[in-house]
């Protein structure tokens, strides 16, 4: 982390311990993690480790029981999320979540109802995904899956964000659709985005992330820039297998303290 | 031919019925919100109406200019304390809410008005009258002119949901509340954007009541509340176009009703009523993209 951070700048959103309870469960355990503008820092994870919940709190949908968000520098920890998503922090949920009696422009407008000055428009998203624009008219519901998942990147974008948070978005998509997804990345990027996903699929992240972190059970087990980590660091952080081994790459470890990583 | 005249007059009640309905049919529709007060609120229309008449003396006609203002910033107010307040609560508690909200409305009115019936626009023409097709068809222009307000009223509401700003945020949140706060819409907002356009609709329910027939503080829930839901539920939930179909049907079902005993008016609405929840329970319209 300390390398990034010489560069001089900024963090542009950054979490600090961050606790999060589902009812009695905790679901996130004091998890920090600092990210830096032009990042596409991944959060990996087994199914249950807090990635979506890590994800949801920062875009507003969950109050965390302690700890704090910071964007550019200024306490989010209790902004609403619609707040947060006009300020500049715009998530493609999990699921998609479209709205479903809309047509695809009729979503797109919608999330460009308090769009922020900035590069994209309507237009602009048809351009990246050219087949969208013939089938405007059309229901959301009548799309397969990854069209609907691009419309979804979609009306995050018109929205102009500065941080964009995309939640598994490989969920339910053919490995072929996944793909040609995060093909797109680049584009997106070169309009001078952040971007912060969370993956289930360990080997997409790897390809295309700048910076990740592992999530088991709520906490961080392994963070480092993709190129840093081997397979095996990988592997053990993300199924919490042999500790000892990992205990060896201590540089690695940014879990906050060393509790968190005991369980 | 007077099957003839029963039917016409039904299908024009079916107007007054329908404008009753929209409104609760709106809240449902984008809320969840299931509005017990609806009646009743329509009531406090129909005495504001009167208030604005005595006052300024303008025609009955016309007091609907004041009358929709006033209910809409009411609407708006009480969406985002009371009924937000019960919603972030669960959707079960909106209906003791909404229930407690009636009985206050109508002991309230009873207190500090009367129990005394009222009704509006007495002895204007437009109100009182009406013209004869042949012999035995009588159309009143009140029943004519609510008729034609209503689908006003709904085309209205068409046209704003489908293509303004609002309007799609409305049915945004209606369809992801969750999704539409990622998109920057403060939902509880829109809700109260919803619940003022619900409450103004309620507003012109109370005074085409208002100069239809008598109203007095009980009529909420005796009259309005129950006929709207039935054409609600005839008509299918959260359909627009439907309240307007089930306010026809019940409207037509009293009216033949009535003309095989007139005692059985009400009671044929309602058997249709049962009718159509015991085999159609989705309603006549059948259900599109729930909306």
């Amino acid at each position: 982390m300390s390398e990034r951070a010489d560069n001089g700048s900024t963090p542009l959103l950054e979490v600090r311990d961050l606790t999060v309870h589902h009812g009695q469960l905790r679901a996130l355990d004091r998890v920090s993690l600092r990210v830096f503008p032009g990042e596409v820092y991944a959060i990996i994870g087994a199914n249950g480790a807090g990635k979506s919940t890590l994800l949801r709190t920062i875009a507003g949908l969950h109050r965390p029981t302690d700890g704090a968000i910071l964007y550019d520098g200024k306490d989010m920890t209790k902004i609403r999320p619609e707040r947060r998503a006009t300020g500049g922090i715009v998530m493609v949920p999990e699921g998609r979540r479209l709205f479903g009696s809309l047509t695809v422009e009729e979503n797109l407008k919608v999330g460009a109802t308090y769009a922020r000055k900035g590069p994209w428009t309507i237009e602009r998203v048809y351009e990246i995904f050219a087949w969208m624009k013939d089938r405007r008219t059309q229901r959301t519901a009548q799309l397969s899956g990854g069209e609907q998942q691009a419309v979804a990147i979609g009306r995050a974008l018109v929205a102009n964000p500065r941080v964009l948070l995309l939640d598994e978005l490989s969920l339910g998509l053919a490995p072929v659709i996944v793909q040609r997804i995060y093909a797109m990345l680049p584009q997106i990027l070169a309009t001078g985005l952040t971007v912060l996903l969370v993956e289930q699929d360990v080997s997409q992240a790897l390809r295309v992330a700048s910076h990740i972190q592992c999530l088991l059970e709520g906490h961080t087990t392994l963070e480092g820039r993709p190129s840093e980590v081997t397979a095996e660091q990988v592997e053990a952080a993300y199924f919490g297998l042999g500790q000892a081994a990992a205990e060896g790459s201590e540089a690695l470890w940014h879990g906050s303290t060393p509790s968190s990583r005991a369980s | 031919m007077a099957w003839v005249n029963a039917i016409i007059q039904g299908i024009l009640t079916g107007g007054l019925y329908a404008l009753f309905a929209c409104g609760l049919s709106l809240m449902f529709g984008v809320m969840k919100v299931v509005n017990l007060a609806h009646g009743d609120l329509a009531v406090i229309g129909a005495y504001v109406a009167l208030g604005v008449i005595t006052v300024t003396h303008i025609p009955a006609l016309w007091s609907f200019v004041i009358v929709v203002p006033i209910m809409a910033v009411l609407g708006y107010a009480l969406q985002r304390t009371l009924i937000q307040a019960a919603l972030d609560r669960g959707v079960l508690i909106t209906l003791l809410v909404t229930f407690g909200l009636s009985v206050v409305i109508e002991s309230g009115l009873l207190q500090f008005i009367n129990a005394d019936s009222h009704s509006l626009g007495v002895g204007e023409s437009i109100i009182t009258g009406s013209f004869s097709i042949g012999s035995q068809i009588q159309i009143p222009y009140l029943l004519l002119l609510i008729f034609a307000v209503a689908v006003v009223v709904l085309l209205g509401l068409q046209y704003f949901l489908s293509l303004s700003r609002y309007g799609r945020m409305i049915r945004a949140v209606a369809d992801d509340q969750e999704a539409a706060q990622l998109s920057g819409i403060d939902y509880r907002h829109v809700f109260g954007i919803a619940a003022a356009i619900a409450f103004g609709t309620v507003a012109l329910a109370g005074i085409a009541y208002g100069m239809y027939s008598q109203f007095s503080p009980t009529t909420g829930t005796d009259t309005i509340l129950l006929f709207a839901f039935a054409a609600v539920v005839i008509g299918g939930l959260g359909s627009l176009w439907g309240t307007l179909l089930g306010g026809i049907v019940l409207g037509v079902a009293q009216q033949i009703g009535a003309q095989i005993n007139q005692a059985d008016q009400v009671l044929a609405g309602y058997i249709v009523f049962l009718l159509v929840l015991a085999l159609r329970p989705q309603g006549l319209t059948a259900r599109r993209a729930q909306s």
